[in-house]
């Protein structure tokens, strides 16, 4: 399956051979192979684990292969460092932003260049910024702070950088795992410009059809191991999903939408909601929505509508200005900043569990009890770890999602409110997540969710409302009727 | 076969970098003591003797120097663990000194004395704490600013005390009259100096570390430190409020460490009453990282390394400012430790 490089004489920008690496106990890269031809757009695949970061990193020269070669343009490469890469004409945007939130942006793309002692010309890096934008059609504000930026914005501010470096060879790993459709769009149109132009780009992703549209040749690694390199035109969906998850798997099946038992009266309404910013715009325009026990309800917008401020009002974690929300007791909450808003990595999982409780218990802790409550939620969620008392960064993205659930479902909560709850997880953990929702659902649990997969919000909701400039309206589960009322039309 | 050779140069690396960093902290040691033409034997012998040489020095010099040490370290480390750089421990060290001085030098409450003056420095170290917290709080002031501004403050607080409202009747010296003995600690051992204040420490570590472990107060508190956002989101926890609560506590423990050293050791108030005891307790926190019994230890470390070094300027003319060296050399190694740890966990 490994095979010889390409079919034909393109010459290759980026070749990696037989590449092994180690952390520990785990064998991340097992003689890995990667061949990418100049001017192609190139994606890689793998489920969460299978490598690809780390492929890419020693690519980029953040660590050192055990075994294997890098080849760029042809030549052999040995990377002391990233500044080494970048030199060569590598560039990545890594999937957690590295930005200076209170910087310009004409500062962050300076930032790392030139000497200790030599001088910064603010009004010198702003031209050279807007030089650079205006070159590579990326808009964006080069005196903007990049902690003010929008997601979509930040991204591109983190590609000029890569630019900035004359990088011929671009790597992003999961670019649009942050984006909003329409940016989603225009990201890969932007891309397809770029390589035109006769440069590269690897992309790292696990959504197959988004690569399979996209890119020319495709490379599928699984556990550390190229088990496919094939052009994309030559590939089928259902052919790199099975080696990228290593079995006969059968696409699990459109999701048949079951006669819900809809609760008598709605467990969560929101009446006249109005919700402003910190700069004083108002993110939600008098709302009105209703959630009964035992259904879906999917929430569609593009960045910015109003969406996550819906949700965090449902969620008791936003105070509208006006307006009423009534809300169950229990209610739980599945925040998509996992890292930030609803784990700590440093702690194990039972502290995480008890975390729940950190706001309202007094006294002392009943550590046996939350030990218990812990192991039941590993139990029913199938979170793969072999202990409870192991740190929570010590589980992959997938097993936390799978964690957070269950703590935020323990004690039969009235409600359930997710925003992006798949989000940079692998396929198989992706439908585990989904599943869990249906289960809730199914046991009456009025769920809530908000994600920026359209494809996954309907193939779980039962009813859908879309939000558009700070207002809400009841849309069909219908994608044509879901994408024109997400541009605000009728 | 593999597993057994990989976990034995697994602990092999985890040990080096600790090994590195005290043989730096030996050598620059050394190289101090050399540069300034002093004898190594001598002021080893010096060290030695003040430090644990005898009963003594033990007793007397290495654990009465550890007892603010030791009690300040825990403010630092409650404060730090629950997310609030709290540099301000001198500062409240000299409020809880102040407070219990008026209070014993007030002759209120008789033979009782102790029992207002001490809760009177933890009162006053919190009031002085909740100055910077109710800045942060309500302003968003960086502690890491007002707290060490707050110290200056305060030491010239006592510098006015000790010259106008609290002087002694002479008015000659800048310095209070000695306490009357109603308002002295008793001591733990006869015929040595230490005090009472060291069994107060000792208790409050176990206090504190019980805290922590298993009470919900203590585990808000950690919350907050480790990740205040997910506190917020996932846990409802009121942030401000248990950071606030933070600077309370933090202070008060720093207010007590003084009330303790004039009732315990110096049974007056001066000037220069902290030889930079709350900057120490940062290194002696930090050493210990953060755990409140491991500060017993590093207390001891520390009240050690100051008796020592106290031994060596008056037996081999080693300036005492050496030690200042040596804390600043552990806190760095201790950074650079935290810094070899954390990168050897960097995984994608």
């Amino acid at each position: 399956m490994v095979s010889a490089p390409t079919p034909d004489a393109t010459p290759l920008a980026l070749s990696l051979r037989d590449i092994s690496k180690r952390f520990g106990a785990t064998q991340a890269l097992d003689r890995s192979t990667l061949n990418v031809r100049r001017g192609t757009l190139h994606a890689l695949l793998g489920e969460n684990g299978a490598g690809k970061t780390t492929l890419m990193r020693l690519a980029f020269g953040m660590a050192k292969p055990d075994t294997g070669t890098i080849q760029v343009d042809g030549q052999l490469c040995v990377w002391r460092s990233s500044a080494d890469a970048l030199r060569a004409g590598v560039g990545m945007v890594h999937q957690h932003f590295l930005l200076v939130p209170a910087m310009t942006v004409a500062e962050n793309i300076s930032l790392g260049r030139g000497g200790m002692f030599s001088g910064f010309d603010p009004r010198a890096a702003a031209e050279r910024v807007a030089a650079l934008v205006a070159e590579t059609g990326l808009a964006i504000d080069p005196t903007a702070r990049a902690g003010e930026l929008p997601v979509g914005a930040q991204q591109r501010l983190e590609i000029l950088k890569a630019l900035s470096h004359d990088a011929r060879v671009l790597i992003l790993d999961e670019p649009t795992a942050v984006l909003s459709p329409q940016e989603t769009q225009d990201l890969y149109a932007w891309l397809r410009r770029f390589v035109e132009s006769g440069r590269t780009v690897v992309l790292i992703t696990h959504k197959v059809r988004e690569a399979l549209q996209i890119a020319d040749d495709i490379t599928v690694l699984r556990r550390g191991r190229t088990v496919l390199q094939v052009p994309a035109k030559d590939a089928s969906e259902i052919e790199v999903l099975a080696a990228l998850l290593g079995e006969a798997t059968t696409l699990t099946a459109p999701h048949v939408r079951t006669p819900a038992h809809l609760s008598a009266v709605p467990v969560l309404t929101v009446d006249d909601v109005r919700v402003r910013d910190s700069r004083g715009t108002d993110r939600l325009k008098g709302v009105k929505v209703r959630v009964f026990g035992g259904e879906i309800l999917g929430v569609a917008g593009v960045e910015g509508a109003g969406q996550l401020e819906l949700l965090r009002v449902m969620a008791g974690r936003c105070a509208p200005y006006a307006g009423s929300a009534t809300r169950p007791a229990q209610i739980g909450f599945v925040p998509e900043d996992r890292h930030r808003d609803a784990v700590i990595g440093a702690w194990t999982l039972v502290e995480n569990f008890a975390l729940k409780d950190a706001g309202t218990a007094s006294g002392t802790l009943a550590w046996r009890g939350y030990a218990a409550r812990a192991e039941a939620g590993v139990r029913t969620q199938d979170v793969r770890t072999n202990s409870v008392h192991n740190s929570m960064a010590s589980l992959s993205g997938g097993n936390q999602q799978k964690f957070v659930l269950a703590r935020e479902l323990e004690g039969a909560p009235a409600a359930l409110i997710v925003e992006n709850p798949t989000r940079g997880l692998d396929v198989r953990a992706a439908s585990q997540v989904l599943d869990a929702l249906r289960a809730a659902r199914d046991a009456g649990v009025a769920v809530v969710i908000h994600s920026s997969d359209l494809d996954e919000l309907f193939s779980v909701s039962d009813r859908m409302v879309v939000c558009f400039a700070g207002t809400v309206r009841d849309v069909a589960v219908d994608r044509h009727a879901v994408g024109r009322a997400m541009v605000g039309l009728t | 076969m593999t597993t057994h050779t990989e976990r034995r140069s697994h602990s092999w690396r985890q040990l080096l970098p600790p090994v590195v960093v005290a043989a730096a902290v030996v050598g620059v040691i050394v190289l101090v003591i050399v540069a300034g033409h002093h004898d190594i034997a001598q002021s080893f012998q010096a060290f030695w003797r003040g430090s644990f040489g005898s009963a003594y020095a033990f007793w007397s010099a290495t654990l009465v120097r550890a007892t603010p040490l030791t009690l300040l370290g825990l403010a630092v480390a409650l404060a730090f663990r629950s997310g609030v750089m709290n540099i301000g421990a001198e500062g409240q060290f000299l409020a809880g000194a102040s407070a219990a001085s008026a209070l014993a030098l007030s002759g209120i409450g008789g033979t009782l004395v102790l029992w207002v003056a001490v809760p009177a420095a933890i009162l006053a170290g919190a009031l002085w704490a909740a100055i910077a917290g109710w800045l942060r709080r309500r302003f968003g002031v960086l502690e890491v600013i007002s707290t060490l501004m707050l110290n200056f403050v305060a030491q010239y607080l006592v510098s006015y005390l000790v010259r106008g409202p609290l002087q002694e009747p002479t008015h000659v010296y800048p310095q209070t009259e000695t306490f009357s003995t109603s308002a002295h600690l008793p001591l733990l051992i006869s015929g040595q100096r230490l005090h009472f204040g060291y069994a107060i420490a000792l208790v409050l570590a176990l206090a504190l570390w019980w805290m922590f472990r298993s009470t919900a107060l203590g585990f808000r508190l950690r919350a907050v430190g480790a990740g205040p956002a997910a506190a917020a989101s996932a846990g409802h926890v009121v942030v401000p409020r248990v950071m606030f609560t933070a600077f309370l506590l933090s202070g008060a423990i720093a207010g007590l460490a003084g009330g303790v050293e004039v009732t315990g050791v110096t049974y007056a108030l001066y000037e220069g009453i902290s030889p930079g005891f709350g900057y120490t307790a940062i290194a002696v926190a930090l050493l210990a990282r953060l755990h409140p019994l491991a500060v017993i230890g590093t207390g001891i470390f520390f009240g050690a390394l100051e008796a020592g070094a106290a031994a060596m300027q008056r037996d081999a003319g080693v300036p005492f400012q050496f030690v200042a060296v040596v804390e600043a050399l552990v806190v760095l190694g201790v950074i650079a430790l935290e810094w070899s740890r954390s990168r050897g966990e960097v995984r994608p």
